[in-house]
């Protein structure tokens, strides 16, 4: 069929989704995926412009074109393969991915309709892949080089990955008792289910890379002890992991959680299904999530499946907020409630130490700041009181301490952050590269994998050298 | 998994396991902690390292059925085995030679002072013991104590081995006679607590405190305390703190966050299929 005769369909074919008003209720993924027809006429969206400028809008560069067009003509195989040449984890990617300000913001059809829906036919696609039951073991020649991997969130499983591929003996020393990182312990069932989560990681042993759960960093073996230990380079990606909280008075109280310790509760530990799992959660009737990213949203929306009334207080307004749109938009029909332009200044407490309430105060937008976005002002004396039995902080997180505390030689930034260089994650030290989180600070899976992969390649120029 | 080589009962509701881990047993020093989880289903749950034997490669821990997850504990029996053992956690104890140092342990808290005790002797203090429970049915680890103690006290809440009241009177005894120059102190809230108010402000007063906790590596912040009125994370900040700067009911407090779904945990299933839990039996 020639591209240029045929009509552009204005909108994205619609993902199919649970209703709102049932999966308010319950963990299951909302959004249930394209069939191979919707995926197959989406795909047919993509007009195969020539300068293709959604490729500059991934951060790993996948060949977005090709394996659209690969879809279109049902060669699903090929397509998966297009993808996997950039991507390890297009099943998690596709998902999660904040497309509209990545591929799909460059998509010429979305200068005048809306793009291509790129981020769902790569989902499809991977879990096309996923439900073939296809996966190979790949032929490996080891190279006799060892390779310490530290955090087994997405960047160190794609350098894993990587390395693995080229023969290395990769060990990933993961803190937590499962591995995955935020992908399990922070983003929630019902927008990343964990079983994709766990078929990317055994996709990722079958390369030969030994998962060591349960191995803290710098408490059970340091990063110079692993050097000594006969570890021939390691890479950190420990991630983001330590939460902020606001330094107001009662956050102390019960009923106060950083996001991280609601949702780990609740992804890691199952605390949805207590007393089936051993642990406990407690939401009450009314929640306030105080942030306006990803982890705010996720907390939101778990509390409000856990059974409360969920509301978000953010500071500045709808348009700045940080979080995937498609997240903001999933938030609202399932009926959490926005309070914009606010920020805690007190949390308030019964005699029993648990909180009863929420102070904030109110703010206009003022002058844009460096990052362009309009910074909020406090409006004197407008302050208003909402009753609460739980506050969520999802105000941010910082690098965790413990893998740089242990190190001396490895160079932060005053932040915390391991100063790394940004192409291939070198280190202040010899054979010790960093990547994601734990460099740029909180980010994207995306950005997380992209640096992954390029201290894997940094990792065998420097071991293949030094031979 | 990680085996239980040994199970003793200390006392009623008291055990001690050894536990294979012999990378953390490598590892372990004075003052740290593991945190441990039985199965699939299990809660995240820390104990301290009562004592580690790098070469048998073993950790011991010594426990008290408080809730469910160490009653299930109770029940397990030596040759199964956990799910999960990560450790070792937290800071270890600064051990220094101070001269002399008085070593305080209450109930089950007789069992994470041993290890810090047995390495402030080692490192030429002089160390008096204090250890306290209810009644003597509950005293444990006294003969350890002995051991690696100059001079060990001993108090029971009703008199029926040592002095009757509690440590604290005891340590308020050998204030007026004794120059101490550091004091560790652990066991319940109110006894450590009790502690700090009797030793002046000028004597450094370490006590291990035991918040709520989830990851035990700074991830969540469930752990919080307020020391020197700024907040820490206990898991990586502590356990250990100076005493005299802990705000004590902002500990009692945070400890019941769960009260109502830990009751509710322990009695769900009780008594059903395959549980062996044993306590409706007893009651
Ligand atoms: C709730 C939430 C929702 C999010 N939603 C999105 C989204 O929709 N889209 C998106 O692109 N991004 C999202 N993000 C951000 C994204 O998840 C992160 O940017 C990404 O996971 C970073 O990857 P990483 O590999 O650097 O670190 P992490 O995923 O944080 O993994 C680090 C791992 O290292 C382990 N570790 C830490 N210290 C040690 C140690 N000393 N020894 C051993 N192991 C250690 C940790 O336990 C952890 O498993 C979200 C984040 C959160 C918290
Ligand atoms: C760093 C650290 C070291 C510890 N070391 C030991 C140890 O060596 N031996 C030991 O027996 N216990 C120790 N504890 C306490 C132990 O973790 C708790 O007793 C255990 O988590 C209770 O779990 P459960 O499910 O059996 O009881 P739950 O049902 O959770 O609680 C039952 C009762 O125990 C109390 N409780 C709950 N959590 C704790 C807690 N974290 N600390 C104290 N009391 C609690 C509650 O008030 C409740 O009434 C330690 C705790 C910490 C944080
Ligand atoms: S990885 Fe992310 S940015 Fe790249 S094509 Fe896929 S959805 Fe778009
Ligand atoms: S237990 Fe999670 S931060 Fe301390």
């Amino acid at each position: 069929m020639s591209q240029e005769k045929r009509k552009i369909i204005p909108k994205k074919h619609p993902m199919p989704y649970q209703d709102p008003g049932v999966r308010c209720s319950n963990f299951e993924e909302v959004a249930l995926g394209y069939s191979e027809e919707t995926a197959v006429l989406e795909a047919n969206r993509c007009i195969q412009c020539k300068n293709s400028p959604c490729i500059d809008g991934c951060p790993v560069g996948i060949d977005i074109p090709a394996f659209i067009k690969m879809i279109a003509e049902r060669d699903f195989a090929g397509a998966i393969s297009k993808i996997k040449e950039k991507n390890y984890l297009p099943a998690i990617c596709g998902r999660v991915c904040p497309q509209e300000s990545q591929c799909e913001a460059k998509c010429t059809i979305g200068k005048k309709n809306e793009p291509v829906a790129i981020g769902r036919l790569e989902r499809f696609i991977a879990d096309w892949e996923m439900a073939q039951d296809l996966e190979s073991t790949p032929e490996i020649t080891p190279n006799g080089k060892k390779v310490a991997i530290v955090g087994s969130g997405p960047s160190g499983l794609t350098t894993a990955a990587c390395l693995g591929l080229k023969g290395y003996q990769v060990t990933v020393f993961e803190a937590l008792h499962v591995a995955g990182g935020v992908l399990i312990y922070g983003i929630p069932e019902f927008r990343l289910p964990k079983k994709i989560v766990a078929r990317e990681i055994e996709n990722i042993s079958r390369l030969g890379v030994d998962i060591r759960v349960n191995a803290v960093v710098g408490k059970l073996n340091s990063i110079d002890e692993l050097l000594e230990q006969g570890y021939d380079a390691v890479y950190i990606g420990t991630g983001a992991g330590l939460p902020y909280f606001m330094n107001i008075p009662g956050e102390n109280l019960n009923g106060v959680y950083s996001a991280n310790e609601f949702l780990t509760r609740n992804n890691l530990m199952k605390a949805y299904k207590f007393p089936d799992y051993l642990t406990p959660i407690r939401v009450g009737d009314r929640v306030a999530v105080i942030g306006g990213g990803n982890v705010a949203m996720d907390s939101a929306r778990t509390a409000l499946r856990l059974g409360a009334e969920s509301n978000i207080i953010y500071r500045r307004t709808i348009k700045e907020m940080p979080a995937r749109h498609e997240e903001v938009e999933h938030a609202m029909e399932e009926g959490v409630q926005f309070e914009y332009l606010a920020s805690p200044i007190e949390i308030k407490g019964n005699e029993e130490g648990r909180v009863t309430s929420i102070i904030c105060q109110k703010y206009e937008l003022g002058e844009p700041d460096e990052s362009g976005r309009r910074s909020p002002v406090a409006i004197p004396g407008e302050m208003f009181e909402i009753p609460v039995d739980t506050v969520i902080m999802a105000i941010g997180q910082g690098p965790n301490p413990l893998v740089p505390q242990t190190t001396p030689d490895l160079n932060t930034n005053k932040w915390g952050n391991i100063i790394a260089d940004a192409e291939t994650g070198a280190t202040s030290m010899k054979g010790v590269y960093a990547g994601g989180d734990v460099v740029t600070g909180a980010a994207t899976v995306i950005l997380a994998m992209g640096a992954g992969k390029g201290a894997a390649e940094a990792i065998d120029e420097y071991l293949q050298g030094s031979k | 998994m990680f085996a239980i080589v040994l199970k003793e009962e200390l006392a009623p509701k008291i055990k001690l396991f050894k536990v294979l881990a012999p990378e953390i047993a490598r590892k372990a020093q004075p003052g740290q902690f593991i945190i441990l989880r039985i199965d699939e289903e299990g809660e995240r749950i820390p104990l301290t390292i009562a004592d580690f034997d790098a070469a048998a490669g073993t950790i011991t821990i010594i426990f008290q059925e408080v809730g469910k997850t160490t009653d299930l504990l109770g029940i397990m029996e030596q040759g199964d085995s956990l799910l999960d053992f990560v450790g070792p956690l937290g800071m270890e104890s600064e051990i220094e030679n101070y001269g002399t140092v008085v070593c305080i342990g209450g109930g089950v808290g007789v069992a994470p002072v041993f290890p810090i005790a047995r390495a402030l002797q080692e490192a030429g203090n002089t160390v008096i013991s204090i250890i306290g429970a209810r009644n003597s049915e509950l005293l444990i680890w006294k003969q350890e104590m002995n051991q690696i103690s100059s001079k060990l006290h001993v108090a029971t809440d009703d008199g029926s081995a040592g002095q009757k009241g509690f440590v604290s009177d005891v340590l308020a005894e050998i204030l007026d006679s004794t120059q101490v120059d550091r004091i560790i102190a652990i066991g319940p809230v109110p006894m450590m607590e009790a502690v700090c108010k009797v030793a002046p402000e000028s004597i450094t007063t370490m006590v291990s405190l035991n918040p709520i906790m989830v990851d035990g590596t700074g991830m969540c912040g469930a752990c919080r305390v307020e020391v020197n009125r700024q907040t820490k994370f206990a898991c990586v900040d502590g356990p250990e703190f100076d005493g005299h700067q802990v705000n004590w009911d902002l500990v009692k407090m945070r400890a019941k966050m769960f009260v109502k779904e830990e009751k509710e945990a322990l009695s769900h299933r009780c008594g059903e299929g395959e549980c062996q839990c044993h306590r409706k039996n007893e009651k």
